[in-house]
């Protein structure tokens, strides 16, 4: 959901999106995952063979993903279920307690929108306007608290962001 | 919207009206797709089959009166589709058959692979026929090529399959979708059956006992496919002019190998691509346009090698050709396939 509503948010925003999601089959708290792909130009190949970003959900994704990371790139961590730190000294980590922050704001749900919102502070890809109307179009409710909920996650995870 | 849902959608806008089809990741969403489409036309017919066997024969009924037809399955769903491919075939009706490819041989697993090369593009099933066969790469090629397998398929009155793989299917990317056909409006079909009332009857068959008579309809399909290889050659090259080293591959191979191109190229190794879009016909007669000033090529599949076969054929031992395979559902890396390109992998 988090790289759909990104790359949904992109594509708005006039950029060349591919969203891969993995589609095998993953255990709960395994190494689900997917990459979006953003450019000005054509997107060739849909396949990161070194993503500059990566936000890693659990311990598992770190193990398995942080070998990855373009050199010089950035790497957001969920600390409340991640410990310990990736082994790279060539990277930027920044470390956001997601599920304790998402917790506090009443929806444990809430993690991918705090990770996101962290995420779009720190690279700057697109605007957090841009953002909210992205995710105004994927979920479709009507609901406002629900939307509010959601941008609340947004903003907090923004606001953790900045501090590094 | 998915891959899948793309084709769905095309598939719609093309004036399909009738769809079967059976589970099979990763080809579900279209399946999907379909069932939500067709419920919201008053002309349109989704039906769940109970097999694949049954899903083919129920296009082959739908065809054989009239509609534009389509049914979608994966790589051991499209193996138990190939009696009635052949028998589409064998009566010259139209049908578009999508195989989201997946790993194999057996039930092989659900990644995207390209093993089904050989099967889809020498027909697939018994017997002395062909398909027109389709290799899209992009959510756009899907949109359009779905929309044109329809119309080859009412030309020349075949069986065309679109050759996408599990990546493809999956993958979302923006497309424009093309404007919606109506149904009412296309070319008629005066071989139909609809109803012999106040006219001769028409018979669609393919039991023909006399040895004479099935040799003349063996000779009336090669006619056919000569027409058809002479009149459709479809493939896109990119960075070709200055190239020193052509790669080719298709599909989501080609996807990669783009990126792998771009890559070496900042490095000043002057690669190329060329993608072959009709996989069968083999655009033969643009990849011998591009031999006369290239002669290294390397081929990569995500097989052991298929369509390495057509290139060489194709080259007529003009070229020297290497090839790259990942076969079972491996998904390569742009940056694999740049070290592949710069000699560091492949055979000969």
């Amino acid at each position: 959901m988090m790289g759909y509503i990104l790359a949904l948010t992109a594509m708005r925003d006039g950029k060349n999106v591919t969203y891969l999601p993995s589609y095998g089959a993953e255990v709960r708290g395994g190494t689900a995952n997917c990459t979006v792909c953003v450019s000005d130009e054509e997107i060739a190949s849909p396949v990161a063979s070194s993503p500059d970003f990566a936000v890693v959900l659990n311990q598992p994704s770190m193990i398995k993903y942080q070998g990855l990371i373009k050199s010089g790139g950035l790497m957001i961590i969920n600390s409340s279920l991640v410990e310990g730190d990736p082994e790279r000294d060539d990277i930027e980590i920044i470390k956001i307690p997601a599920n304790d922050m998402a917790l506090d704001l009443g929806n444990e749900k809430t993690i991918n929108m705090i990770m996101l919102g962290a995420f779009v502070a720190k690279t700057g890809i697109t605007t957090p306007e841009s953002l909210m109307n992205g995710l105004k179009e994927v979920l479709k409710v009507k609901k406002a608290g629900i939307l509010e909920l959601n941008r609340k996650g947004m903003e907090k995870g923004a606001e953790y962001a900045g501090r590094f | 919207m998915s891959g899948n849902h793309v084709i769905g959608e095309a598939a719609i806008r093309a004036g399909c009206r009738f769809y079967a089809g059976y589970p099979i990741t990763p080809q579900n969403e279209l399946t999907e797709y379909m069932a939500g489409a067709m419920a919201k036309l008053k002309d349109g017919t989704f039906i769940q089959a109970e097999s694949e066997l049954a899903a083919i024969n129920m296009v082959l009924g739908a065809s054989a009166a009239g509609c534009r037809a389509m049914t979608s399955s994966s790589s051991p769903g499209i193996s138990l589709k190939q009696e009635g491919i052949s028998f589409l075939s064998a009566m010259d009706l139209p049908a578009v058959i999508v195989n989201c490819m997946r790993g194999g041989p057996g039930l092989g697993n659900i990644s995207p692979s390209q093993g089904d090369y050989f099967q889809a593009t020498r027909g697939g099933g018994h017997g002395d026929y062909r398909n027109i066969v389709l290799g899209p790469a992009t959510a756009q090629e899907l949109a359009d090529l779905t929309m044109l397998a329809f119309d080859y398929a009412d030309k020349y009155r075949t069986p065309v399959m679109i050759l996408q793989d599990g990546m493809m299917g999956q993958m979302m990317e923006p497309a424009v979708m093309p404007d919606p056909v109506d149904p009412k409006r296309l070319p008629p079909k005066p071989w139909k059956l609809d109803g012999a009332d106040g006219r001769p009857s028409r018979i669609i068959k393919s039991l023909y006992l006399d040895p004479a008579e099935e040799e003349q309809i063996n000779w009336n399909l090669a006619h056919k496919y000569e027409k058809i290889t002479d009149e459709i050659q479809r493939a896109e090259t990119y960075r070709t002019d200055d190239a020193q080293i052509i790669i080719v591959a298709y599909g989501t191979a080609a996807r990669i190998a783009k990126g792998a191109v771009n890559r070496v190229r900042e490095k000043g190794v002057k690669a190329g691509l060329f993608r072959p879009i009709s996989l069968w016909p083999f655009p033969t007669r643009i990849l011998k346009e591009v031999n006369k000033k290239v002669k290294d090529f390397l081929v990569f599949e995500m097989s052991t090698g298929q369509m390495v076969e057509d290139v060489r054929l194709s080259l007529e031992g003009k070229g020297n050709v290497r090839f790259y395979g990942r076969p079972g559902g491996v998904v390569s890396t742009p940056i694999e396939i740049a070290e592949v390109i710069e000699g560091k992998f492949g055979r000969v």
